[in-house]
């Protein structure tokens, strides 16, 4: 009887959906395909209304943009191939800086180097880096980092101005500062993927490594790198694209200059700080330049980022 | 024919005698220590830059700063109580627009339809957007939200920081809802639920502490940008009239950070650190949340 009963009861619970169940089902179903609509539809407008924006001055002053030298509004003269230069400079060169970083404190947080209390520390302090604002940044770069960093670079030019990357002297905001906050904002993006990439290592390779008797570092250099290779890359080049579209930061401390100049002392600009000084105050031609800039930045971060997205799927790691 | 048999031994066994400071064991030892010195390193930034906060913000923040205006260039005090508002206002309509946004379309790719066609090209596009200089946000909501209404508005940063938010919400509430247990929605669906039910009632409710990772995450991140509220926002003294340009924290540290005068870069350090404050705490409530999920 008691069974009976209960499973009337259940009985009661599953029943079939009734017709209003149905139909709310299928608005339901609806309202979420428009949003996933929408996201597809809302990139396609960005890249729309960038794009269009910028057309009148590919029309107007043509692709030579790309390979100008000034700027100047006055003379109606735009060309924006130091900001393309400085843009790929200040990045390359906090890659070079964040990347070695980046990958020597992966190594660091997964191959049993410290005990696991630490190691979550040092974890939490890297992932903190990364939540300071870029804006914040750049005013401990403008009050901190340069006061300490310029008679470091003072010495560097003075006795080895001969090369060209210290042919100038630091005189305030340039691209060192710039890209050594630069190489601090990445540095999180670099070592959280490469860490995933340490991660995914078999632990049968780990052992048949340790297994052959090589030193800690032998199976670090010859078993693990080559083997998490892939996904580090990806994460380089990830970082790369973060650095790329990084605005603030350089805003503040890369100088402003129009300028191509190999040395790093030297003050420089970028797309992204060219955007970021000029837009408010500019008139309806420049209007249109800085969004063929936006779109020249676009275009370069898409394919950057792209690229390390299809390098980490290739690799398989799960993010 | 035992000398033979010796003589093979010896040769097959490798020589497993370790002296410490034989070469390979120096190179450990010395990559080892420089490892050591790189992450210890890596510290000197953030500890540097908390230090830097706390002792120039610090001297700075009174009681006054949260609720004044920004004085004017040659006078002393003021704070920046109308680029707290600002932030909070223009970091709420993007949530607002974000959140509801990024889950209903992580629903969709999530379970309703994981295979199709467009749950591929929609998640490749949130991939894309994430990817996105944030102050490209700012320049598309320029060509289409400013330019539309004629002024520089709140509206505007918030369009712009939504954009941003967005593919953050997404991605992590995509991930939340394909962590709940199958057993659990197969269950739902064995007791006759539809696919609305079994998300609003079963589903939704067990991946809710992974959603609000996401969420605060975006927040934080949100509350920190610059770049979008430029243009779009821009900057103001008074307090918040949304139609009109509003003062944000961090376009006012951006502001202050090149102004010449020793009051404003006081400002400025206070600001940051208030501003800091705000993304650590948020930071730590997501963690907080994503480590009590138990799914």
């Amino acid at each position: 009887m008691a069974e009976y009963n209960s499973l009337q009861r259940s009985q009661s619970i599953s029943k079939p959906p009734t017709a209003g169940d149905m139909l709310a089902n299928r608005a339901f179903r609806v309202l979420t395909l428009v949003f996933t609509w929408s996201i597809v539809l809302l990139l396609a407008y960005i890249l729309y209304k960038i794009g269009g924006r910028a057309i009148p001055a590919v029309k107007e002053y043509g692709l030579g943009m790309l390979v100008g030298t000034t700027w100047d509004v006055n003379a109606r003269t735009f060309g924006i191939l130091p900001e393309i230069w400085g843009t790929l400079y200040s990045s390359l060169l906090a890659l070079i800086l964040g990347g070695f970083f980046g990958v020597s404190i992966a190594i660091f947080l997964t191959q049993n180097f410290l005990p696991r209390i630490l190691e979550t520390i040092l974890r939490s302090i890297i992932e903190l880096l990364a939540a300071i604002p870029s804006v914040v940044y750049g005013l401990w770069g403008i009050f901190v980092l340069i006061p300490i960093i310029r008679p470091v670079a003072d010495f560097f030019n003075t006795h080895f101005s001969w090369i060209p990357f210290f042919s100038t002297s630091l005189s305030g905001p340039g691209m060192f500062p710039a890209a050594l906050v630069l190489s601090i904002m990445i540095l999180p993006t670099v070592a959280a993927i490469s860490q995933d990439a340490f991660r995914a290592i078999p632990h049968k390779i780990t052992e048949a490594a340790y297994g052959m008797g090589t030193t800690r570092w032998e199976a670090i250099l010859r078993v693990m790198l080559p083997t998490a290779a892939g996904g580090i890359f990806g994460a380089l080049v990830l970082g790369l694209g973060r650095a790329l579209g990084e605005t603030m930061a350089l805003a503040m401390l890369v100088g402003n200059s129009n300028q191509i100049s190999l040395s790093v002392f030297a003050p420089a600009n970028t797309l992204a700080a060219l955007l970021a000084l000029n837009f408010p105050e500019a008139g309806d031609t420049e209007i249109s330049v800085l969004m063929f800039a936006a779109c020249v930045l676009l275009l370069i971060t898409l394919l950057v980022n792209m690229l390390g997205a299809l390098i980490i799927n290739k690799t398989g790691i799960k993010r | 024919m035992s000398e033979q048999a010796s003589q093979k031994n010896e040769f097959h066994l490798p020589n497993l005698e370790r002296q410490p400071f034989e070469p390979r064991a120096l190179q450990s030892i010395i990559l080892s220590t420089l490892t050591f010195c790189m992450a210890i390193i890596a510290c000197i930034p953030l500890f540097s830059v908390l230090i830097m906060l706390l002792y120039r913000g610090g001297k700075r923040i009174t009681f006054e700063v949260f609720y004044a205006l920004p004085s004017t260039a040659f006078d002393v005090g003021g704070g920046f109580g109308n680029a707290i508002v600002g932030t909070l206002f223009m970091v709420g309509i993007a949530s607002l627009i974000s959140v509801p946004f990024g889950i209903l379309a992580a629903i969709y790719l999530a379970e309703l339809a994981p295979e199709s066609k467009i749950a591929t090209v929609a998640s490749f596009c949130a991939k894309v957007l994430s990817g996105l200089p944030s102050i490209l946000a700012g320049v598309f909501a320029y060509a289409a939200v400013v330019l539309l209404m004629g002024s520089y508005s709140a509206w505007a940063g918030g369009i712009a920081l939504a954009i941003l938010m967005v593919p953050t919400v997404m991605l992590t509430a995509e991930e939340a809802i394909k962590m709940v247990p199958q057993p659990m929605k197969e269950a739902a669906a064995g007791m006759g639920c539809t696919p609305a039910q079994a998300m609003l009632k079963i589903i939704l409710p067990v991946a809710v502490p992974g959603i609000i990772t996401g969420v605060v995450l975006a927040v934080a991140r949100a509350a920190g940008e610059t770049a979008p509220l430029l243009f779009t926002a821009l900057f103001s003294d008074y307090w918040l009239r949304p139609n009109e340009p509003t003062a944000s924290l961090a376009v006012l540290i951006y502001n202050y950070s090149g102004m010449p005068f020793p009051n404003q870069i006081e400002l400025a350090w206070a600001a940051s650190l208030v501003l800091v404050l705000l993304v650590f705490i948020l930071n730590l409530i997501s963690r907080a949340i994503g480590r009590r999920k138990t799914v």
